[in-house]
């Protein structure tokens, strides 16, 4: 018990004094993260937007891919990057394998359908009578289309911030494809793993305590968003 | 001879093979408050619709002014913004009262005409509360935020779709306040749906009964109260058409 709170303790001591190693692998993870969210985000928001707006042959079944993309393991998401980008894979000639650029990959495929799906219901949640109310105070589609997402977009920005926790504390994929080579592909979570197997418990729990800050202050504006929903 | 605000002829409107409204011939009079009155599933709402060029009709012609719907997609926009729609429950935005009532005016380039906006905000009672969320108002104030963004585009005709429905007797009598000055201060033509028929004889210049998408008889508010021809409008006025 006594090494627990010994190792807290030097565990915000790394933290406060800015610690070089806890710094290089937080900041790499908050690169990685970001540029698969951004990428997520550019294709998942107008993807799920379209889907909540609009019937065609064939919806269901591209929305049965989308949930069931929402439940994929990271780690078999790993796994098929991995066979991909692996130098008998079929983008083998990238030589993106063990590099940042595979981990974004595979955590684009992690977030992008729970963004996709969770602006979709976001859109869809909006009331379906509010089209024809628009329109009919003057608004061309495209007014009423904007009107709606605009009244989904408390949806939308949590359905990003869904996306983000779900591959900022993720470690499967991105010990797969990344390798956890120091310096270069190691994130929060896979240095945790590795830091844990070595003993050394001050850094691993100052890891720890980072990846929770970080998905707790993305719950904490996610509920801030929701409260205001719910006020509204 | 007055001029007429539409001349329907012919009209046929049916969903998936469905038909649910179907008239000859009917004149709604620029200026009037003409009530359309009927039970559920009679067409009512679906004349609303059609008349605000929300959707074609399936067959037959709708004139509004010099403009006749060909049957292919809904009226330009020009056409379109002459008209709003209150509807029975209204879908605000989630926005201030203010921006809601600002929204028509934004959506047609006008800005945020801060004048126009108050003075329909005083219309319908509600300057007081321009600035609190609309979604937090009861219904009767919803009901008033939705005719004041309705009016505040000055529409040459405003579509009542039932517009108080399960609405409190102070809110009732103000939208019918409201309804009968724009009427009469600014000659919009209202066109009222309603259930109750005690509304459209307080409101209506000339009555229309719709039964099963058909119009069964049209008359100035007084002969159809007083003097109705088809006995099923008899039948209505005086309480035994059961629906």
């Amino acid at each position: 018990m006594g090494e627990i709170y010994r190792g807290f303790l030097q565990a915000i001591h790394l933290i406060v004094t800015g610690d070089q190693q806890l710094m290089t692998i937080t900041s790499l993870s908050l690169r990685v993260t970001g540029i698969a969210l951004l990428f997520s985000t550019l294709v998942g928001v107008p993807l799920g937007s379209f889907m909540g707006l609009r019937r065609f042959f064939g919806r269901t079944v591209v929305i049965a891919f989308l949930y069931t993309g929402m439940g994929f393991p990271p780690v078999v998401v790993g796994l098929f990057v991995y066979l991909m980008l692996s130098r008998v894979g079929p983008m083998g000639f990238l030589g993106w394998l063990f590099t940042p650029k595979a981990m974004i990959v595979s955590q684009v495929i992690i977030s992008f359908p729970l963004v996709a799906g969770f602006t979709m219901a976001a859109v869809m949640s909006v009331d379906p009578n509010l089209r024809q109310q628009v329109l009919a105070l003057g608004a061309t589609e495209w007014q009423a289309t904007v009107a709606i997402l605009k009244e989904a977009r408390i949806g939308v920005i949590v359905s990003i911030i869904a996306g983000f926790g779900s591959i900022i504390s993720e470690v499967g994929s991105v010990m797969l494809v990344g390798g956890n080579i120091k310096d270069s592909t190691r994130v929060l979570t896979t240095a945790i793993v590795l830091e844990t197997r070595k003993g050394d418990f001050d850094l691993a729990i100052a890891l720890g305590i980072v990846v929770l800050v970080l998905v707790f202050l993305a719950n904490v504006f996610m509920l801030r968003l929701q409260g205001r929903t719910f006020n509204d | 001879m007055t001029e007429s605000a539409y001349q329907i002829k012919n009209l046929m409107k049916a969903y998936e093979g469905r038909v649910v409204l179907h008239i000859d011939n009917l004149d709604i009079r620029r200026g009037e408050v003409f009530a359309v009155v009927g039970p559920s599933g009679s067409g009512k709402s679906t004349l609303l619709r059609l008349l605000n060029f929300l959707e074609p009709p399936t067959s037959g012609t709708i004139q509004f002014g010099e403009f006749v719907t060909n049957g292919m997609g809904t009226a330009p926009l020009r056409i379109r913004r002459k008209i709003t729609t209150v509807f029975q429950r209204p879908v605000l935005l989630g926005t201030t009262v203010y921006g809601n009532v600002a929204y028509g005016l934004q959506i047609r380039g006008e800005g945020k005409d801060r004048e126009r906006i108050d003075a329909a905000l005083d219309r319908v009672g509600l300057a007081h509360l321009s600035l609190q969320r609309a979604k937090t108002l009861s219904g009767g104030e919803a009901q008033r935020v939705a005719l004041a963004r309705a009016i505040v585009v000055e529409p040459e005709v405003l579509l009542l779709d039932e517009p108080t429905a399960n609405l409190d007797p102070y809110n009732v009598g103000l939208i019918e306040q409201i309804t009968r000055e724009l009427n009469e201060e600014k000659g919009t033509t209202i066109g009222l749906v309603t259930h109750n028929v005690f509304q459209a004889k307080r409101l209506a210049d000339r009555i229309g009964l719709f039964l099963d998408g058909h119009v069964i008889e049209v008359a100035q508010t007084d002969a159809f109260f007083g003097h109705p021809t088809d006995p099923r409008a008899k039948a209505f006025v005086e309480g035994d058409l059961i629906y």
